[in-house]
């Protein structure tokens, strides 16, 4: 098994300081001639390390640029991206975020991933440590990057007003120049290397909203050009001088490990050059990826299953049912939900099945990684930094300050390149220390590797019993909520579990902000040797669907509106009840459809953003055909509203097949699936038209890369009842064998 | 040796001839634009263009590559490829971009073929091409504007 003993927990919540009118701004060190860098530390939720740092300065040594902005003599302005880009935009929204203050001009604006170096790349939000999730990138930045555009122009006006002999506040910045009234004018680029002489500012003053120029508009994408002519350069992309490949069999059954092997054949494959055993296989290496390929189909191994879960998946499902004949764990507890089922006019039960999901990212897992005489250096598409170098040093038996990690941006993740034992991170280390060559060596999985490979999002089951009252309101609500915790036993537990239930598995229905007077939520952890992750919009992938499935229901029962019988249950809640209400209007609520066509809607909070979701249905047969997606999204200040359509537009590509036909099960262990036959995601004939409103809110900005996902299913299902009258609840959909 | 036409370049390689087309470009070649997706021709992440054609390149043995011309993103030109780059920048297309590539290289193909795609036409020309961000308005979109742009 891979290492979950992490000496530490990376992503315990510190409390935020927010405000705090102590910082420390920090330049770092020039490292291109006339050149200006500075580097900031906005002690937002600051821990030791952060503390360490901004005491001692910017840490000396192997992971330059220490930076978050640099301005260059030909007048480019770079930010220094601390949070991975998966596609989901954060690149060009951090930098927004830094132009705007800035006052630059969006033509002059580049970007650079960060290297790994939590001291001064950390997620506000994770304390101390260097990691992108939960929809946090632009939210914990939201400050820290305005501040740095600010301290930056301060100390650009400084320089100016000095050259120019003139009071500073006389001078104005707009689209990288900056101007007098006496007709001085001056470019970033002109003034760059003086600027980096000036104090910097202790506290910069920002914006307010009616001052942007650039937030809340539509600012193309510092990605398109590379990533539309093959110049972007992906971890699977990188090529070293005398590079070899590794691709490792892993066991058909998880949990399973390496009993004996033999090489022989292996190694008579042109092009192997060596076949080593890791701890969770046996790696074969080579000279390219082909022969590497070939070399580990001529392999033989024998496993050990002993401890290897050798169930089906269906025997897993009833498992979950035996288990819930027993009390759970109380996860939500108000009123007395059992004397209010007692007492109801009806009652309705349900049970929802959902399977394991694969991520199935468009660029399959992988990793550059060379050993050097001072330690290690990594090239990949690292997600959570801080745990991979951490678990990258551990198996090689060095500090982590020994190891650098280069981060690329990736093709896709959808949760599956954070993990907390850094399963393929730790496989390219263990490759490297078994082979013990100073070669740089590329870790490849291929596509049954990410398909058979684990870290699924969990198989979950709900069972939900719920009453109304004559008068066709919830009289109390018990919910049963069980699957596999993805927290528990890893070095995050602390994070998120609470009195033994991790929040992960019951979000969105504990703490529903619909007002239900009694209500039960127990939680129950079976255990299993399958890996199981968080996938794109984590618990909230079943909760949204039961949650807003069984709302329909009920007021369906109650002979009620879906949206007026919601809004009610909602009147503590205006921006849920706002988005609900948004969607219904540009979605034509209440509009009649023709036969064999159906309109659903689904509303849900999940990362601090709200959505709601019309989805219209034709249905054929058991064919189930989705026309047509009105968002509405609440997701605070919209700082690129084209990137939160896209990240929309999106979720319902990805979720789509989700809903529809995606499912990982297991026959007597063994994964059934294994590339993009059995596991298809949704094709371009299949995609709805997506349209997306985006509320006017004055509030921080929150997420979207995960919020609009939980949402499709819900919408679907309930369009589908209203086109047939048939209620599906468990997914992927399957109108055959619902009567 | 194998001689292969990539972009008008000849290149010598000294690779067995099963070898994948896809792998002797990005592992022999180091032209790594061309992406890897499942290695099964289910996903199109590894379009090129053989003798104008568009093919899976992780199901095309670089033996029978052999005296083709191969076109590869880095390659792609001329003004359908140009028309379909800007739609593609301008409707801003792209999230991960990784299967970009092969989506692009597909659009130039149905293009070239077909100046006026309908939906239909689009639907079957690129489902092929996976995209599991779910670009897939934004793809549609690209295409009709580069046809406009084209017209």
């Amino acid at each position: 098994m891979l290492r979950t003993d992490l000496p530490v927990n990376p992503l315990t919540p510190r409390p935020a300081t927010r405000g705090a009118s102590r910082r420390d701004f920090l330049k770092g060190t020039a490292t291109v001639a006339g050149a200006f860098v500075l580097a900031t530390f906005v002690p937002l939720g600051r821990g030791p390390l952060a503390q360490e740092a901004a005491a001692n300065g910017p840490p000396a040594g192997i992971f330059e640029p220490n930076v978050f902005l640099k301005i260059a003599p030909d007048n480019t302005v770079t930010v220094l991206i601390k949070h991975f880009e998966m596609g989901q935009g954060i690149t060009t929204g951090l930098s927004t975020l830094v132009a705007e203050e800035l006052d630059a001009d969006w033509g002059q604006m580049r970007y650079e991933m960060a290297p790994a170096n939590p001291a001064l790349y950390a997620n506000l939000f994770f304390g101390t440590y260097m990691g992108t999730g939960g929809s946090t990138s632009t939210a914990n930045s939201w400050t820290q990057m305005r501040k740095v555009g600010a301290a930056a122009r301060a100390m650009l006006v400084a320089v100016a007003a000095k050259q120019w002999n003139v009071p500073a506040g006389e001078i104005t910045v707009a689209k990288g120049t900056l101007s007098h009234p006496s007709g001085k004018t001056a470019t970033f680029g002109e003034l760059a290397g003086a600027a980096m002489a000036e104090a910097v500012p202790a506290d910069p003053a920002l914006k307010t909203s009616d001052q942007w120029t650039l937030i809340g508009t539509r600012l193309p994408r510092l990605d398109s050009f590379a990533k539309t002519n093959g110049t972007a350069v992906y971890g699977l992309d990188i090529r070293r001088p005398g590079m070899l490949v590794a691709v490792i069999r892993r066991p058909d059954r998880f949990g399973g490990t390496v009993k004996s092997f033999d090489a022989t054949a292996a190694k008579a494959v042109a092009g192997v050059v060596d076949v080593v055993q890791i701890p969770t296989g046996v790696a074969v290496i080579a000279k390219d990826t082909w022969s590497a390929m070939k070399g580990r189909e001529a392999l033989t191994v024998e496993w050990d299953d002993a401890k290897a879960e050798t169930r089906s998946t269906d025997a897993i499902f009833a498992s979950y049912r035996e288990e819930l004949k027993k009390t759970g764990l109380p996860a939500d507890t108000r009123g007395d939900a059992a004397a209010g089922i007692a007492g109801a006019a009806k009652t309705t039960t349900a049970e929802f099945t959902f399977p394991y999901l694969a991520h199935a990212p468009m660029e399959p897992m992988n990793g550059v990684i060379q050993l050097t005489d001072e330690g290690a250096e990594i090239w990949s598409g690292s997600q959570f930094p801080s745990i991979d170098l951490y678990v990258t040093s551990a198996v090689l038996g060095i500090k982590p300050e020994q190891v650098k990690i280069n981060i690329l941006i990736s093709g896709g993740s959808f949760g599956r390149r954070a993990v907390p034992n850094a399963d393929w991170t730790f496989e390219l280390a263990a490759v490297a220390k078994a082979f013990g060559r100073k070669d740089p060596v590329q870790l490849v999985w291929t596509r049954e590797d990410d398909i058979k490979g684990g870290y699924y999002r969990p198989m979950f089951l709900h069972a939900v019993e719920a009453g109304l009252t004559a008068d066709g309101k919830i009289a109390g609500w018990r919910h049963k909520v069980i699957g596999k915790s993805i927290f528990l036993g890893t070095a995050m537990e602390q994070m998120v579990v609470h009195d033994g239930v991790d929040d992960t598995s019951v979000e969105g229905v504990k703490g529903s902000p619909y007002k239900i007077p009694h209500f039960a939520v127990e939680a129950y952890n079976p255990t299993s040797e399958v890996p199981v992750l968080w996938w794109r919009s984590v618990g909230n992938t079943h909760t949204a669907q039961v949650m807003e499935t069984m709302m329909d229901e009920l007021a369906t029962m109650a002979g009620r509106d879906a949206v007026e019988f919601r809004l009610e249950l909602l009147a503590e809640h205006p921006r849920m009840a706002d988005v609900l209400k948004l969607a219904a209007e540009k979605g034509d609520w209440g509009k009649p459809m023709p036969a064999g066509k159906g309109r659903g809607i689904a509303v849900h909070e999940s990362f601090g953003t709200r959505v709601a979701m019309v989805a219209e249905v034709t249905v054929d047969g058991a064919d189930i055909k989705v026309d047509r997606i009105v968002a509405a999204i609440d997701c605070g200040i919209a700082v690129n509203p084209d990137i939160i359509a896209a990240q929309v537009e999106g979720s319902v590509g990805f979720a789509l097949s989700s809903v529809l036909r995606n499912a990982i099960t297991l026959t007597d262990g063994v994964v059934d699936q294994s590339n993009f036959d059995g596991f298809e995601p949704t094709r371009m004939s299949e995609m709805p038209v997506v349209e997306v409103h985006i509320a006017k809110v004055d509030a921080p900005p929150s997420g979207i890369g995960e919020p609009a996902v939980p949402l499709l299913a819900p919408a679907i299902g309930n369009a589908v009842f209203q086109a047939t009258g048939k209620r599906l609840r468990s997914l992927p959909f399957d109108l055959g064998t619902v009567g | 040796m194998i001689t292969l036409s990539v972009n008008g370049v000849a290149h010598e390689l000294d690779v067995p001839p099963d070898m994948p087309l896809l792998w002797a470009l990005r592992d022999t070649l180091a032209m790594t634009g061309t992406k890897f997706g499942c290695g099964q021709a289910l996903c199109g992440a590894c379009t090129v263009h053989l003798d104008g054609t568009a093919v899976r390149s992780c199901q095309t043995p670089v033996g029978d590559a052999a005296g083709a011309e191969i076109v590869t993103i880095e390659g792609a030109n001329g003004k359908v490829a140009e028309a379909v780059q800007a739609s593609w920048r301008e409707l801003d297309v792209v999230q991960c971009g990784y299967c970009q590539s092969g989506q692009i290289m597909s659009a130039i193909a149905l293009l070239s073929d077909n100046a006026k795609p309908t939906d239909d036409d689009i639907d079957a020309a690129m489902d092929g091409n996976i995209c599991r961000c779910g670009t897939y308005q934004r793809i549609r979109a690209a295409i009709h504007d580069a046809a406009g742009k084209l017209a």
